[in-house]
């Protein structure tokens, strides 16, 4: 296997006659990586995808593979293997055909492909089922036949679309364990789409997460989850609380957000806008369920609301409480074998920790 | 295979009364229209032409003779076989395979544009423009192409103004024209069916291979035409069985020497009055061409119920 290789994205603009989907995209990946984008549908994430297989051409901008200008090759001439969201296997050759289908291409004998075909169903854990059609096969076996069948071209990019949606709910968890084992085990570099962020937060080094054709945060798991760079972000990935107002102070890498229903609450500031926010800015303040805690705490992190309702979720209690402008503030406490009963209608006093809240400019949140 | 649906679960699905109506609708159209017609003609192909006073008599009696004469000619002739009227089979089966190919050829990369683009309102007037043509009647379309293949006719007629000929280049004769009108008169049949299959492709089958380096030639052979082989198939079938048994064409279309086997059987029916003769003339045409049909299936591995997909 060829160790894996960087990607870079310089400047990509991607339209189709007046419709931008894609802006100003520059994007740095690490050879080895396993990368993610993510973000809702019609964000221009595939369209990415497109333009690094070279099913398309970026409007501008240059796409980097190895450090190679990719500008007017073909897919079959780029070295990245694609991953369907359908898989795309052929239904009516064998699942060994199917696999080694890039070496007919280059003429490899029947006995080579076959060889290999035994190698890759022994890595996917399907030995003996190259004589199969693909229609005999179960959701998650067609999912490894479609992984080994691009590993078989031996890219030194694997580029993977939404792949994992088709399956239930349990299938998909294991096969995100499975494709982070497999990329480790091939050291090659993944790119990964997916609107899921349970998908990306488990399995890539790093995500960068998109809206309606801009990327608005790249970073790891613990920098989008815990430092979201702009409203979007905090609240597409994970659940959040926001609470509006404008910044009456700012010390440092904190400010103080006068929010219009809850009095003044301290955040720290989300590290891109450190210095740039200013006393008087409209901001948003995000806070997130889990670190919600029943009880009075700081004079600045405490807030007093209304219960609204009580749901038992079984791992974890949610308490719903009356927030700002309609909408809910949500907090989630850990089953830990309290009997947990909030009255309906009582006003309850909560507290966090500033340094588990992130304050930053208004701007558009995800849609629910 | 699927198991066959028990009479008694048919009735219960479709109720009494709609269930009867739909079996007396099948059972029609499967006796009347297509059972019938066809035992009585290979009755009459079996049989003696005889005076209407002597049929149904003891003279009226089974034989051969109809087949023998196809083969071997009428008794006491010069040559040992029917050589006129078993060329003229030989070559209205090896024509209408011709023009089995010629369509398919022609048909292939049309369906697959059409298919793969996905419906587009270009395709759409297309495909009306394919159609409207075909509201017309057959025997006219015949008509109409001899008019253009004529001596006076517009592709001569554009061939000499250019220069490239002096004189009128008989189409007629030279069979270009009975080419023509066949296979323009059955292409539909080819073109939709193909169609059909093909715009049920999966786009990323052909993405998928040509990430994978297929050059375009290796796609269609090995994922489109694998795909498409049922479509393929069934318009094939149609065009071939069609071809085979045209009498519109060849008669208007065709030139002085040639005959098409359909014009044999239509002279025995109509101008000789032999029905008996023409009925077996008909049956070894149509036995003849089912053959054809099942081999060439066994050949490139297609089912029979593939083609009704």
């Amino acid at each position: 296997m060829s160790s894996g290789v960087d990607v870079n994205l310089e400047n990509i603009w991607i339209k189709f006659g007046d419709f931008v989907a894609v802006r100003e995209a520059n994007v740095n990946i690490n050879g080895g990586d396993f990368f993610s984008f993510l973000g809702p549908s019609g964000c221009g994430k595939t369209t990415i995808l497109r333009a690094v297989s070279g099913f398309l051409d970026p409007s501008e901008g240059r796409v980097l593979i190895g450090g190679n200008d990719m500008a007017g090759m073909g897919p079959n001439k780029r070295p990245t293997a694609l991953i369907f969201q359908n898989l795309a296997l052929f239904p009516l050759m064998k699942i060994w055909e199917n696999i080694t289908f890039s070496m007919e291409v280059k003429g490899a004998s029947t006995a080579e492909r076959r060889k290999r075909a035994d190698e890759l169903l022994d890595m996917i854990a399907l030995p003996g089922q190259g004589e199969k059609f693909p229609s005999e096969l179960s959701g998650g076996q067609k999912q490894r036949v479609a992984i080994a069948r691009a590993l078989c071209a031996e890219p030194d990019v694997l580029l993977l679309d939404e792949p994992l949606s088709a399956l239930d709910l349990k299938l998909r968890q294991h096969m995100r364990t499975e494709l982070r084992e497999i990329q480790q085990r091939v050291g090659i570099t993944f790119i990964y789409i997916t609107h899921d962020q349970g998908e990306a937060l488990t399995m890539s080094d790093s995500v960068a997460v998109m809206r309606a054709g801009i990327i608005d945060q790249i970073g790891d798991g613990h920098a989008i989850y815990d430092t979201p760079a702009t409203p979007f972000v905090a609240s597409f990935v994970g659940e959040n609380n926001v609470f509006r107002g404008k910044i009456s102070a700012v010390n440092g890498d904190e400010a103080i957000l006068t929010s219009n229903r809850s009095g003044e609450l301290l955040a720290k500031i989300t590290p891109t806008q450190v210095g740039k926010l200013n006393v008087g800015d409209d901001a948003m303040m995000f806070v997130r369920p889990e670190v919600l805690k029943p009880g009075a705490g700081g004079e600045k992190t405490t807030i007093s609301a209304k219960v609204l309702n009580e749901e038992f979720e079984g791992n974890s209690y949610s308490v719903f409480l009356e927030g700002d402008g309609g909408k809910q503030i949500k907090m989630a406490m850990p089953n830990l074998g309290q009997n947990q009963h909030t009255a309906k209608g009582e006003i309850v006093s909560f507290s966090y920790n500033a340094k588990n809240a992130v304050v930053m400019p208004v701007g558009d949140l995800a849609s629910e | 295979m699927k198991k066959p649906m028990i009479f008694s679960e048919f009735f219960k699905n479709n109720g009494l009364i709609m269930g009867s109506f739909l079996m007396f609708l099948v059972g029609f159209w499967v006796i009347v229209l297509i059972l019938l017609p066809q035992i009585s003609m290979l009755d009459f192909s079996f049989r003696f032409n005889l005076p209407p006073a002597l049929q149904g008599t003891e003279a009226d009696v089974y034989t051969l003779n109809n087949y023998r004469y196809l083969v071997f000619g009428p008794e006491g002739a010069s040559d040992a076989f029917n050589k006129v009227d078993l060329m003229v089979f030989v070559r209205t089966i090896l024509a209408a395979m011709a023009v089995t190919v010629m369509n398919l050829i022609m048909c292939y990369p049309l369906a697959y544009y059409l298919g793969q683009s996905k419906g587009t309102g270009f395709v759409r007037l297309l495909v009306v423009m394919l159609v409207i043509p075909y509201w017309i009647n057959e025997i006219l379309r015949a008509f109409a192409l001899r008019i253009i293949f004529g001596d006076v006719g517009m592709i001569n007629g554009l061939m000499m103004n250019l220069g490239l000929i002096d004189q009128p280049y008989d189409f007629i004769n030279a069979d270009i024209a009975l080419y023509a009108g066949l296979g323009y008169a059955y292409i539909l049949l080819m073109l939709f069916p193909m169609y059909n299959v093909i715009e049920s492709l999966d786009r990323n089958q052909i993405e998928a291979a040509r990430d994978m380096g297929a050059s375009w030639i290796r796609i269609h052979r090995r994922v489109v035409i694998p795909h498409a082989k049922p479509g393929i198939a069934s318009g094939a079938t149609m065009v071939f069985m069609l071809s085979a048994g045209a009498l519109a064409a060849p008669q208007v279309l065709g030139g002085t020497s040639s005959l098409w086997f359909t014009q044999l059987v239509y002279q025995w029916f109509n101008d000789t009055l032999n029905w008996q003769q023409g009925a077996a003339y008909a049956i070894v045409l149509l036995v003849a061409s089912i053959a054809i049909v099942l081999t060439f299936m066994k050949l490139f591995k297609v089912n029979m119920g593939d083609i009704g997909k």
